[in-house]
């Protein structure tokens, strides 16, 4: 992911900043760092869109920040929750964070990701086009996507949801792939891969609340009487609603644990191999000996973490689809009528 | 901590481009997949059934055939045999045919000898009669020339007669 750029800041000053490295990959930038040579970095300066509450709508490129980071009333800061982003500084001396509609970073990766999802699965499908079950299964790419989809189908999607598991299939896929993808391009350090998709907290966020909607739109009857009126001694939920309290909690709390849990995984992994690249780039002060044997135990572990992550990144889409699937079947409960059934025979 | 503060404008691009190609591949990707993977299982399934049925068919044909097998070649044995049985029959009837014939060939012939045997000697005895009256008739003539002997003569011939009663 930073190969590229880690010698420069090498070159620079000897004392390197791993923080600010592993920092500065995890979190969006207005910029997009391609690569660097000796003399000068290839950096693709992305569109600035800034809504002001007092100054209006604000449209600039990036490398109008390249100076100083500031222009038109706005810079970024480097303290405080929003460190890294745009603030308005306000004739009086306040500052206020603006509504940030930039082509960020990450912003680009959504939608190179989005747009490579779209063609593989449109191709997938469109091989279907004009052919009937009778013929011949795919071979190669079609083959390889169709086996992934027909596997979450029947291992995570047929078993979580139960009979109507049909309706909620497509979206499920999606979301698994759109994961997966994201994540696989994540550990890809050439653009247009390398944005670090999967692990911004506000796109897990994004897909964890397409999982909290459909569980609470299309939630049956059941559901909502499970949570609001569960079936426990009534001293539990009488005058005070304990149970109802903490299920009404629990509605929040997984799209929640999707979220962190994808967010976390994900940039745990990008933390670790960034960290062990940079090991390469700090013990090369230490002299040959030992900056070579470091860079070799370095290399090899990066080379694991980087299959480790690859199977992270399948398990974290697998687990995050399973659960979606698990969260929406608990929304169409049937066994209590089962039960009643059994009881009046 | 700025890592963990969701972004608005990140929220926002997704929302569009993740909410376009949600909507893209929900309505028309992944259900043509789907549909075709479980398609194809059904006809796989289908196809597993037939082959199966087929098969035990298959197995039935085969005890069939060596039953009708086994029936044809003792049909053939049998009528082997019947053949052969009414081969001897014919050549017995047959021998038994030309034996008869032969023998009735044989009979009539004896017949038709013994006949002209009897004939013959029929004949023989009309000229012995006939050669013995003349020559009985030279002899009484030439005997009886005298009354006497003809009188000696009558008397013993009626007495030859009493006497032959």
């Amino acid at each position: 992911m930073l190969l590229a750029f880690v010698p420069a800041m090498a070159q620079e000053d000897s004392e390197l900043d791993v923080q600010e490295i592993i920092f500065g990959h995890l979190k969006d930038s207005y910029e997009w760092h391609v690569f660097s040579t000796n003399n000068r970095d290839f950096i693709i300066h992305l569109p600035v869109m800034l809504y002001s509450r007092t100054t209006g709508w604000h449209f600039f490129m990036s490398d109008k920040l390249e100076e100083d980071g500031s222009y038109d009333g706005f810079h970024i800061t480097h303290e405080g929750p929003f460190a890294g982003k745009l603030i308005e500084t306000l004739p009086d001396g306040t500052e206020v964070k603006p509504l940030d509609l930039s082509l960020t970073k990450v912003a680009l990766g959504i939608i190179f990701n989005c747009i490579l999802l779209c063609v593989i699965i449109m191709c997938t499908s469109r091989w279907y086009r004009n052919r009937k079950e009778t013929d011949a299964a795919p071979r190669g790419f079609v083959g390889l996507i169709e086996y992934v989809v027909a596997m979450i189908v029947d291992d995570v999607i047929k078993p979580s949801i139960g009979k109507d598991y049909r309706r909620y299939a497509p979206l499920l896929l999606t979301i698994f792939f759109f994961i997966l993808l994201s994540n696989i391009m994540g550990l890809i350090p050439i653009f247009p891969a390398g944005a670090n998709v999967t692990g911004n907290i506000a796109v897990t966020l994004f897909l964890a609340l397409i999982t909290f909607f459909t569980v609470n739109v299309f939630g049956n009857r059941e559901y909502w009487k499970e949570i609001l009126w569960p079936d426990v001694p009534i001293f539990l939920k009488a005058p005070v609603p304990l149970l109802p309290l903490i299920e009404l909690v629990g509605i929040f709390t997984k799209p929640f644990a999707l979220t962190v849990r994808l967010f976390a995984n994900i940039t745990a992994g990008h933390c670790i191999i960034l960290a062990l690249t940079c090991v390469i780039y700090i013990t090369a002060n230490m002299g040959p000996v030992i900056g070579a044997s470091m860079t070799g135990i370095s290399i090899f572990f990066m080379v694991f973490m980087n299959c480790l992550e690859l199977l992270v990144a399948f398990i974290q889409a697998y687990v995050f689809t399973m659960l979606s699937a698990v969260f929406i079947g608990l929304s169409r409960p049937e066994h209590h009528n089962e039960n009643q059934k059994v009881t009046n025979k | 901590m700025d890592l963990l503060i969701p972004e608005v404008g990140t929220l926002i691009w997704m929302l569009i481009a993740v909410g376009i190609v949600f909507f893209i591949l929900v309505k028309w990707g992944f259900p043509m997949i789907t549909d075709m993977v479980d398609k194809r299982s059904d006809f796989i399934d289908k196809s597993l059934d037939a082959a199966k049925k087929a098969a035990e068919r298959l197995e039935g044909i085969q005890d069939e055939c060596d039953a009708l097998l086994k029936e044809t070649r003792a049909e053939k044995a049998r009528i082997l045999k019947e053949a052969s049985d009414r081969r001897d029959e014919i050549i017995a009837e047959a021998e038994n045919r030309a034996k008869e014939a032969g023998e009735k060939i044989i009979s009539d012939a004896r017949e038709q000898i013994r006949q002209e045997k009897e004939e013959a000697l029929r004949g023989l005895r009309r000229q012995v009669a006939e050669l013995s009256v003349q020559v009985a008739e030279k002899v009484v003539m030439k005997q009886l020339e005298s009354d006497e002997d003809q009188l000696q003569m009558i008397d013993r011939l009626i007495d030859d007669v009493k006497t032959g009663k």
